[in-house]
């Protein structure tokens, strides 16, 4: 099935009912999405899907046919700097997908909303806030 | 072995659900993690995320129409829907977070009969008209008809809800969801209202179902207090992993004084 | 420039940010086969039969241990695999490896049980893990002879870690032994426990990046580790367990529920003449680590108060529930929610102000603690009390009768007393051309435990922080230098590697690294923890000096109320800690809002519901932890109040932020007029609390 994976067109096999993370993780070995939950709730999973945050545990292989995804490895952003520098990262297992969810946030929108699909256990949000809003 | 059909267009997606017992999937935030933790029994898939004819938000004439298809985000990112029904809106925001707002539909939110479903009390005090097609063609249900019991609805095995058609609403929307914290939460208690000559209440979470509360709007136009003594006649809240009876009882009174009160 | 005081880039922070880092579930080895855990699915009995279809699979059970059938931690009590007592649900039976992950999940196991009545009350049991007993002055007199005595019961729930990150390991048959690899806090608590089930002392247990731990990877990783281990020696192939969230949250450890009694005798004037606290702690199953989390607990019982007479009573019990173990406070938020809840509790029968309730029985330097410490230089309880209580307006909010809440509270850094001569830590540096290589056992679990030591080592040495590195923490290559845990590694392992730093510089002298190298080749220096001299501590009749240090805290929390729907939403949360000298300002703001932010949800949201002794809500659906919604901005307010035997003056700072949080919300809840108790502060609860 062809796709644009993090910039590149790609043909990859894999069972159209496989989940999208797992595809990633162990087909293309981009194990910066992470599981968290599996459930759709903690958002380590996000990954972009023509340019809009998903949970790739929520998503069938099949439905990103055609479609741009784009993974931690594959984001170009200032935000993975900007992180690392203001504590944005403690233990750095959300962070792939906090980062790609931060990525897409609308300019002037909304930081807690945008980022209230994940969930930091580390953190306690503060430092990811001030990262976004210097 | 999971089995996924990949239709083209509705017309080939209601021949397969013609021939075969198929669990249709769109955005998948709900029934994909009981295939994933094996909780689910369903084998055979049918993949209508590609229908385009499930698509779009558009006027016929004065009434709304939504694609089955339409997502959580698209409806707040609508000007139209926006204009028409804030309160719908309202509720998207709710939903989730912003990934699941991005696969999550309203045909799904619909179709999956959950009683705590956010959009449900919306489209009832709306009274949205659900369209169903099959391979045999169309039938409209009128929303308030459309739950029969506990995630049982009167869908037959080979329809597909395809379109929304909500008329004009007249009166003032209100819309609260209590969940178990600000965002990513199943709502405990759900409720969408609309003040007018005929004022019209819908709550989730309370009951088997979504429920209009005829007897309480019936009795609010007289006090607030009537309204919710027919309230607590109306709906059969349960003690669950998420919140009491009692709990839901005591909000949902106090969720109508509110409505009253900011809508006055 | 120095390192210490500024905010290096952490050692693997560009790593994190661009995926790179790997995790234990990023790794793979040829011919590894994937692991399955069967459980027990009632909370007490025998299991009678076990019917197993599992084709293609690797099958372990009990029978197969080599060593002990134990996983050993303060006692030996566990098993690492159910033989015929059942004693909590999802207790382990038997382990299942496949290389086929459909045929895996295809196996099935029946298990027949003759049932027992389980024993779900703590409040219920005999049967006792630990009891401990801190006597000071004479209790009985004392409250005789008291104004008012004012007697209250509080009592917390369990909390679950939720590490974004579960539990998971690798375990690799290598050269005649075994080699785990994993997301683990403590490699040598991991390596003991292997050694003791495989009879075997080729062991090797190397931790990798790992998403989180609060505690829920201190003792836990032996069991699942045992498990790998035995199924990767039977299949002689690499094993790869690693759970999925609803089994993480399922079986393994959480936070103890506890029930704590205040009894407390008070002068005219408010001061506290005797405290009379009883501890009750629920254990779960086995002992694991109850022991100490009860030693913790009823060290922190009175809050951060002196009296002349004080009894606290600890009990740590058996439920036929999974065992709960070490979380982040390890007791002391249990005890401290109760301590400052009831501090407010006086006050209101005093009709007095509860700021000045507090200063009168602050603890100061030179004050002894229930143990008698005698409190150093470095005390600054009312240091942190004022500064709070300036900082937030909050003579004024409480006047205007706002739900604003304060809490004061303190942390002892280090293990107690005798434990850190038990322990016997050692650290090791090991001079590189660069500059130096650091050898210890301690983690980095987000907290930030490379970037720290180096820091230290850097400045110590007179190296640039870059010319530090971290070795990984392999058993077969560093020294044990205890576990990752109870606020210790930057204060005792910290000071240990401070230690080695001097003597290296001593030792090269004038020369340098690489002519010391070439001259006298290779060059560790590997020291060992030493007791601060003057520091007594009798196990037996809990007196003397519990603690090297204690840092002091106070939290005020600002809620914002629905009465409609009875939420409360922290609006403003303010956190003035004094940790000593924050060795990075960043990486120290960080462990005070995460840990402030844990404490939100321990408050507010976070409810283990069990239904016959087993997690009923063990999903992050229904397991409800704060998300960026739920947590305002929290302020984070350091103050360096130096001790004298930390590196830098560093205590510690991992633990105490999630000590105070609970009572500041439940004090702003009750000055609503609503008299609430227990946590969490749930919209269920706080509807049904009845009024002060």
């Amino acid at each position: 099935m062809r796709l644009d994976l993090n910039g590149a067109k790609v043909d990859i096999a894999a069972p159209p009912m496989k989940r999208l993370l797992d595809v990633l993780r162990e087909q293309c070995a981009l194990t910066g999405t992470k599981e968290g939950c599996g459930e759709g709730e903690c958002g380590a999973c996000t990954v972009l899907v023509d340019g809009r945050p998903v949970n790739s545990c929520l998503v069938p292989f099949a439905q990103v046919k055609g479609c741009k995804v784009v993974t931690i490895e594959g984001l170009d952003s200032r935000l993975k700097e900007v992180f690392a520098r203001e504590g944005g990262a403690q233990c750095g297992f959300c962070t792939p997908g906090m980062i790609v969810a931060a990525a897409a946030l609308r300019k002037g929108g909304d930081v807690r909303a945008g980022l209230a699909g994940n969930l930091c256990r580390c953190t306690g949000y503060t430092a990811i806030f001030r990262a976004l809003n210097p | 072995m999971t089995e996924l059909l990949e239709p083209r267009s509705l017309r080939e997606a209601l021949a397969m659900m013609r021939r075969d017992a198929l669990t249709p999937i769109a955005g998948c935030t709900d029934i994909y993690v009981g295939l994933h933790f094996g909780t689910l029994s369903a084998k055979r898939f049918i993949n209508l995320w590609d229908l385009k004819e499930l698509r779009g938000i558009k006027l016929k004439g004065d009434v709304l129409v939504l694609g089955a298809l339409t997502t959580y985000s698209e409806l707040i990112e609508s000007r139209l829907v926006n204009r028409r029904l804030p309160m719908l809106v309202a509720a998207s925001r709710e939903v989730g977070g912003p990934q699941i707002q991005n696969r999550g539909t309203i045909g799904g939110n619909i179709a999956n009969a959950s009683p705590a479903g956010d959009s449900l009390p919306v489209l009832a005090v709306a009274e949205a008209s659900i369209v169903l097609k099959s391979a045999d063609g169309a039938r409209r249900i009128a929303f308030n008809d459309f739950y029969t019991g506990y995630r049982k609805t009167v869908m037959r095995p080979d329809e597909l809800i395809t379109a929304l058609e909500i008329p004009p609403v007249e009166g003032r929307q209100w819309f609260w969801k209590v969940g178990t914290r600000a965002a990513q939460a199943i709502s405990k208690v759900v409720m969408a209202a609309v003040r007018s000559e005929r004022t019209r209440i819908a709550l989730g979470s309370v009951a088997p179902t979504v429920v209009r509360l005829p007897k309480t709007e019936a009795a609010i136009g007289i006090s607030v207090e009537k309204a919710q003594r027919a309230l607590r006649e109306e709906i059969k809240p349960i003690d669950d992993i998420r919140s009491t009876a009692v709990y839901r009882l005591r909000v949902a009174c106090n969720l109508l004084a509110r409505f009253w009160r900011e809508t006055s | 420039m120095p390192a210490v005081g500024r905010n290096v880039l952490r050692k693997e922070a560009l790593a994190k940010v661009t995926g790179a880092a790997k995790y234990i579930d990023d790794f793979s080895f040829p011919g590894m086969l994937w692991a399955r855990t069967i459980r027990t699915t009632i909370a007490c009995g025998r299991i009678t039969d076990v019917a197993i279809s599992a084709p293609g699979c690797v099958i372990v059970t009990h029978a197969d241990i080599p060593g002990d059938n134990v996983i050993a931690c303060i006692e030996h009590d566990q098993p690492c695999l159910v033989e015929t007592d059942v004693r909590h649900a999802a207790e382990p039976v038997l382990l299942l490896a496949a290389d086929d992950r459909a045929k895996l999940a295809a196996a099935t196991v029946t298990i027949a049980y003759a049932p027992a009545a389980p024993l779900f009350d703590a409040r219920r049991s005999n049967t006792l893990f630990k009891k401990i007993d801190i006597v000071k002055g004479d209790v009985a007199a004392a409250l005789a002879r008291a104004h008012r005595i004012i007697e209250g019961t509080y009592t917390t729930g369990h909390q679950e870690h939720v590490y974004l990150e579960t539990n998971g390991v690798i375990a690799v048959p290598e050269e005649g032994g075994i080699t785990v690899y994993g997301s683990i806090q403590c490699p040598f608590y991991v390596h003991k426990a292997l050694k003791v089930l495989l009879g075997s002392d080729k062991v090797r247990v190397v931790q990798v990046e790992t998403g989180g731990g609060f505690g829920g990877k201190e003792e836990y990783p032996s069991m699942i580790a045992g498990h790998a281990a035995l199924l990767a020696l039977k299949a002689k192939r690499p094993v790869k367990l690693v759970y999925d969230r609803v089994e993480d949250m399922l079986a393994t450890t959480k936070r103890h529920p506890s029930v704590v009694r205040h009894r407390t005798g008070v002068a005219k004037d408010g001061r506290l003449l005797a405290m009379d606290i009883d501890v009750l702690m629920d254990g779960g199953a086995y002992a694991t680590l109850s022991p100490v989390v009860l030693s913790r607990g009823v060290l922190h019982a009175t809050g951060p108060y002196r009296c002349d007479n004080i009894r606290i009573v600890g009990r740590a019990v058996m439920t036929n529930t999974p065992p709960n173990g070490a979380f982040r406070g390890f007791g002391a938020p249990q005890t401290q929610f109760a301590a400052e809840v009831h501090m407010e509790r006086i006050a209101e029968a005093l009709a007095m102000d509860s700021v000045r309730l507090r200063e009168i029985n602050v603890l100061r330097s030179g004050d002894t603690t229930a143990t008698g410490q005698k409190l150093g230089s470095d005390c600054s309880a009312r240091k942190v009390l004022r500064d709070a209580v300036k900082r937030t307006n909050y003579a004024k909010k409480r006047a205007a009768r706002k739900p604003i809440g304060l809490a004061l509270f303190f942390h002892g850094s280090g293990f107690t007393g005798g434990g850190e001569v038990r322990l016997a830590s050692k650290a090791s540096l090991e001079l590189t051309p660069r500059g130096a290589r650091i050898l210890v056992a301690s983690t980095e679990i987000g907290q930030g435990t490379r970037t720290m030591h180096a820091q230290i080592v850097a400045d110590t040495l007179g190296v640039p922080f870059d010319a530090v590195d971290v070795a990984d923490p392999d058993t077969s290559r560093v020294p044990d230098s205890g576990p990752t845990v109870a606020s210790r590694t930057c204060m005792i392992v910290g000071r240990i590697l401070q230690r080695c730093a001097r003597e290296m510089k001593r030792k090269l002298g004038r020369l340098s690294r690489r002519e010391y190298l070439k001259r006298h080749g290779p060059l560790v220096i590997t020291k060992e923890y030493e007791r601060p001299s003057g520091m007594t501590w009798d196990d037996a009749t809990y007196r003397g000096d519990a603690y090297e240090a204690f840092g002091w805290a106070c939290d005020v929390v600002e809620l914002d109320f629905n009465p409609d729907t009875y939420e409360a939403r922290p609006i403003r949360v303010t956190a003035v800690q004094d940790i000593g000298k924050a060795i990075h300002p960043i990486l120290a703001a960080g462990q005070i809002e995460g840990g402030t932010a844990q404490g939100l949800g321990y408050a507010l949201l976070e409810e283990v519901v069990m239904r016959d002794g087993r997690m009923a809500n063990a999903s992050l659906t229904n397991y409800i932890i704060p998300t960026s919604m739920d947590t305002p901005e929290i302020d984070a307010v350091i103050v360096e109040s130096p001790y004298r035997h930390g590196p830098f003056g560093a205590k510690g700072v991992g633990e105490m932020p999630i000590d105070g949080v609970a009572p500041a919300v439940v004090n702003a809840i009750r000055h609503l007029g609503l008299d609430l108790r227990d946590i969490p502060a749930t919209p269920e609860r706080i509807s049904e609390c009845g009024l002060i």
